[in-house]
């Protein structure tokens, strides 16, 4: 059976990118499940979708421990542990990336045992959130990095898959999918399918024996804002607001009123600041802005800069 | 008949269409919404006839449904959680009323605290109210079911409302491959709604819900409930036998997979089962005689199938996604409540609780699940309830309270 993780963000196309793989694999003949898992359902945060793929009927079911290909689609998701990209990848999973960086760059820095491969990216959109097409460009380079699937049950997945759009987008995700499905020549079929675990020698899970516990402790109750506060929101931004306080007129009050998160805080003196921990890029803020000081920047660029100057 | 990858939701909108409907009362909730979108939009366009109705709840939904199946059409509905607990007091009403017609339910654990995740609580609650029901474990099944439970629901041996459950998640934004039949077909299975005596109509007063004061014709009517409800049995079995016979597939009251021979069984409901039958083939391939039992239909509860099936077993393991609490398992309960008194009862008949909220069950769970009770079965030890429930599991959950416990010592209330 063929397992694949397609990790993005939400707006990026990875339940897309999982059905064009889908239908590709069943129009090639093969049984097929394939499904979204969400968690926040919102702009920005990470999502993903998984794919298996059998010639016979498929009983496993839910979410893939141990893929054989995992995919990202935005590699700011890859440090990210609430994303997932890296649990269960093991020396015979292959990680394709979409990203600027490096392969080798990603091995050594993910100290991963097994292969890691680029999808380069045509071009860069300031919010990643929207960068074009690129669940096609997933779903085609995956097709081929299985090499299973033609291009030709490619090309008709993302017809069916997308037809109801129109014309133009099937037109421009074609381009993209083929382009990537033509760009993993040199990898084709790199990915290897693995069997069942058999029923010979097996880790047997470690139960526990649940004790009582007073309901202090055992009541799902929250008592104050920690939860929240740990709860790194900030992580689903995309495109970051940055204050020029140069330009601030220290109104004292519009950007942290209008901001829905209460992640704007005003000092003494009237200065605003945002809370990068929970701020989800929204940018509420910079429309609200009277004297326009606040201006959104794509938050890759803000964390490449940040990375430079050493600020964490 | 095309082949089509369906979600759950899509293959039940699907079973819902083919199935003629007149009348979708309707109300959103997660993970169910997608099949009354699928509904709206082909009404909507025009690709199928009926009628769609927003309500302003599921208690209202389900007052809607029984009062249009009484005047003798076709209604469908859906909902999920939450919501069908809401509409708990107008499921025994309507079911009382004798009202046919089928309702979906994408199970979802129940609140509190809320998730969005599978596990049979929601649907298990109706299980006294009088609705028939069926659990599906594919999305295949999913669009079948719709079909068969309307023949259910209308037969005149039953007329009773009956209640379809697939999993969210798991099956609801699930696709696998559905074969979608045609109309012509689905019309022979399923004619028109023959209402004979369903009459209600507006403007003519009739009560569907007579008020009774003296035990006795209160008795009368819940017992003849009860009654159609036992019919169901039989009449469930005739239908899927022609079901099969013009589809080719078989949906038994109860799926027996790879019990020829088996000395040890699993037995479980819903779309985890499919997990079952690769952990069943895995440990055939490893020697063992093992196989699943899966009912399908839980209400009317098929006891008589149950010891026909069970008897001569040396162990089982009855693995329940629900919880009754106070008590345990509740397929685990039925079941030994079945086979109460019969010489060859298997002499272990093990409970294990697992799948709850949607939590996962691994192949290596099933593997130790079946030398849990191949060992019972050979030492003759009592086995206690099992939670299905790992110590990295419980270290997580333990980082989550280290929150709540600093939050309680921010706020000065001690540990």
């Amino acid at each position: 059976m063929y397992r694949i993780r397609f990790h993005g963000r939400g707006g990026q196309g990875m339940k897309t990118a999982s059905r064009v793989l889908g239908t590709a694999f069943f129009l090639q003949g093969y049984e097929v499940q394939d499904a979204p898992r969400y968690g926040a359902e919102r702009r920005g945060a990470p999502i993903f979708a998984y794919v298996r793929a059998d010639r016979s009927p498929i009983n496993e079911r839910g979410v893939i421990r141990c893929p054989d290909l995992a995919v990202v689609a935005d590699d700011s998701l890859v440090p990210i542990p609430a994303a997932g990209v890296l649990p269960g990848l093991d020396g015979h999973s292959l990680l394709l990336i979409n990203s600027h960086d490096s392969a080798a760059t990603w091995k050594q820095r993910l100290n991963l045992a097994g292969p890691v491969l680029i999808l380069p990216t045509p071009e860069e959109t300031a919010d990643r959130a929207e960068l074009p097409y690129v669940g096609a460009a997933c779903a085609g380079a995956a097709a081929r990095l299985i090499g299973a699937v033609s291009r030709e049950c490619l090309e008709q997945a993302i017809r069916e898959e997308l037809g109801h759009l129109g014309q133009v987008v099937v037109g421009k995700n074609l381009e993209r999918a083929l382009a990537a499905y033509d760009g993993m020549a040199a990898d084709a079929g790199a990915v290897s399918e693995t069997k069942d675990a058999p029923a010979t020698d097996w880790r047997a899970p470690a139960w526990v024996d649940m004790s009582f516990e007073t309901t202090g402790a055992s009541a799902p109750t929250i008592h104050a804002s920690d939860t929240s506060k740990q709860m790194q929101t900030g992580l689903w931004r995309t495109m970051r607001p940055v204050v020029d306080y140069d330009h601030c007129n220290r109104c004292w009050w519009v950007c942290s009123t209008f901001c829905p998160d209460g992640a704007i805080a005003v000092t003494e003196e009237g200065q605003p600041q945002i809370d990068y921990d929970h701020c989800k890029g929204c940018l509420i803020c910079v429309t609200q802005c009277p004297p326009h000081a606040i201006e959104a920047i794509p938050e890759y660029l803000a964390v490449a800069r940040d990375d430079a100057e050493g600020v964490s | 008949m095309k082949c089509n990858l369906l979600t759950g939701n899509g293959a039940a909108a699907w079973g819902a269409r083919l199935a003629r409907i007149d009348y979708v009362p309707a109300f959103p909730i997660t993970p169910q919404t997608e099949i009354i979108e699928s509904l709206a939009a082909w009404i909507d366009a025009g690709a199928m006839d009926g009628r769609l109705v927003t309500l302003e709840s599921e208690h209202s939904m389900i007052t809607a449904a029984g009062a249009a199946a009484a005047t003798g059409v076709r209604v469908f509905s859906a909902t999920s959680s939450q919501g069908l607990l809401y509409a708990m007091e107008m499921l025994y009403t309507v079911a009382g009323w004798r009202a046919p017609f089928v309702l979906v339910n994408v199970s979802r654990g129940l609140s509190a605290p809320i998730t969005l995740e599978a596990d049979h609580n929601d649907i298990l609650a109706a299980r006294d109210s009088g609705f028939l029901q069926l659990h599906c474990a594919t999305c295949q099944e999913v669009l079948d079911t719709v079909l068969l439970a309307y023949r259910l629901a209308e037969d005149k041996q039953v007329r009773l409302p009956v209640l379809v459950n697939l999993d969210g998640f798991y099956l609801s934004f699930t696709r696998e491959p559905v074969e979608i039949p045609s109309q012509e077909q689905v019309d022979r299975f399923l004619p028109a709604f023959d209402a004979g005596d369903l009459k209600f109509r507006a403007s003519v007063p009739e009560s569907q819900a007579v008020a009774v004061l003296g035990g006795a014709p209160y008795s009368y009517f819940r017992y003849q409930t009860q009654l159609a409800a036992c019919n169901a049995l039989t009449a469930y079995e005739c239908i899927a036998e022609e079901f099969a016979a013009l589809f080719g597939r078989r949906h038994e009251a109860i799926e027996a997979y790879r019990c020829e021979g088996a000395e040890y069984l699993f037995l479980m409901m819903g779309s985890f089962a499919t997990k079952a039958k690769a952990a069943v083939d895995q440990l055939r391939s490893a020697g063992w005689w093992i196989g699943l039992l899966r009912p399908r239909l839980l209400r009317p509860f098929p006891a008589a199938l149950f010891k026909q099936m069970l008897g001569g077993r040396r162990a089982v393991a009855v693995i329940d996604q629900n919880l009754s609490v106070g008590a345990g398992g509740v397929l685990h309960t039925e079941v030994a409540a079945a086979l109460y008194g019969q010489s060859d009862a298997p002499p272990v008949l093990a409970s294990f609780v697992g799948g709850l909220g949607g939590r996962d069950i691994a192949p290596e769970e099933f593997f130790q699940m079946a030398q849990v009770i191949r060992q019972a079965a050979e030492t003759g030890e009592a086995l206690p309830p099992r939670l299905l429930y790992t110590e990295t599991e419980l270290r997580e959950t333990r980082k989550l309270q280290a929150i709540a416990r600093a939050e309680r010592l921010d706020l000065g209330e001690g540990p």
